[in-house]
């Protein structure tokens, strides 16, 4: 019963901002499913493909989804996944982690404030 | 759709990626941005977003998959619980006046940035 309120709960996130739902999904396995870490973060990776793919399919029928952006950025971003994760073993992840930070608060406030 | 577009879009795609990859973020929260810059509407943007970060999570799956981390039967509850919480959030976002939308994700990133800056700064180097 739990699993279906963290469900519901990841795809009305996922959905409205258009992003995965990992961010509501992770945190709720780990606090009030008993999750370890990583298996939180591979069955959340598996539960967002069935999340995502709903939430394209539904917006496909209101006319918002563009297939061409979507090739353009996510088929080079899936690469770019694969390097990503293999260099986290061998830069300073911490401290490049607060420029990251700075980089996503400088775009949230662009997009707050245009 | 130009040829810069095409050359920049390719870019900041491969650039989302990487970054997702390393800070452990989902490749969404930099693909609506993305999108955004490159022309399309905050919902445009959304929807799209979502059908782009199928490969990079499909990828991911398979990935955890063989490191043994994915347990299926509950990832399959997960994810068909979430289709009635994605017919809500789609029904909330194509009501919504885009600046709205655009500005609750501006706050969504804030929080973000929040909470990466956070785990960064207690988890002992």
């Amino acid at each position: 019963m739990r699993l279906v309120a963290i469900g519901a709960a990841a795809g009305l996130f996922s959905a409205l901002f258009g992003v995965g739902g990992g961010i509501v999904i992770v945190p709720l396995l780990l606090l009030a499913a008993g999750y370890a870490e990583r298996p939180a973060t591979g069955t959340s990776l598996a539960a967002i493909g069935i999340t995502a793919l709903a939430g394209t399919t539904l917006y496909a029928f209101e006319g918002n989804v563009d297939v061409g952006y979507a090739a353009l950025v996510g088929l080079p971003a899936a690469a770019g996944a694969i390097a990503g994760a293999s260099l986290q073993q061998r830069v300073p992840v911490r401290a490049l982690t607060f420029a990251f930070s700075s980089l996503l608060t400088g775009v949230g406030i662009w997009l707050i404030a245009t | 759709m130009s040829p810069t577009t095409v050359a920049v879009g390719l870019a900041l795609g491969l650039a989302a990626g990487i970054l997702a990859g390393l800070f452990g973020v989902g490749g969404g929260i930099l693909f609506v941005p993305t999108l955004v810059g490159l022309g399309l509407g905050q919902l445009d943007a959304e929807a799209t977003s979502l059908l782009a970060i199928l490969p990079t999570v499909a990828a991911g799956a398979l990935r955890q998959h063989r490191y043994g981390n994915v347990r299926w039967r509950d990832a399959a509850l997960l994810g068909v619980s979430s289709i009635v919480g994605v017919q809500a959030g789609v029904l909330i976002a194509t009501n919504l006046p885009e600046d709205v939308l655009r500005r609750l994700f501006g706050v969504l990133l804030l929080g973000v940035a929040a909470q990466l800056a956070w785990r960064a700064y207690s988890s002992k180097a």
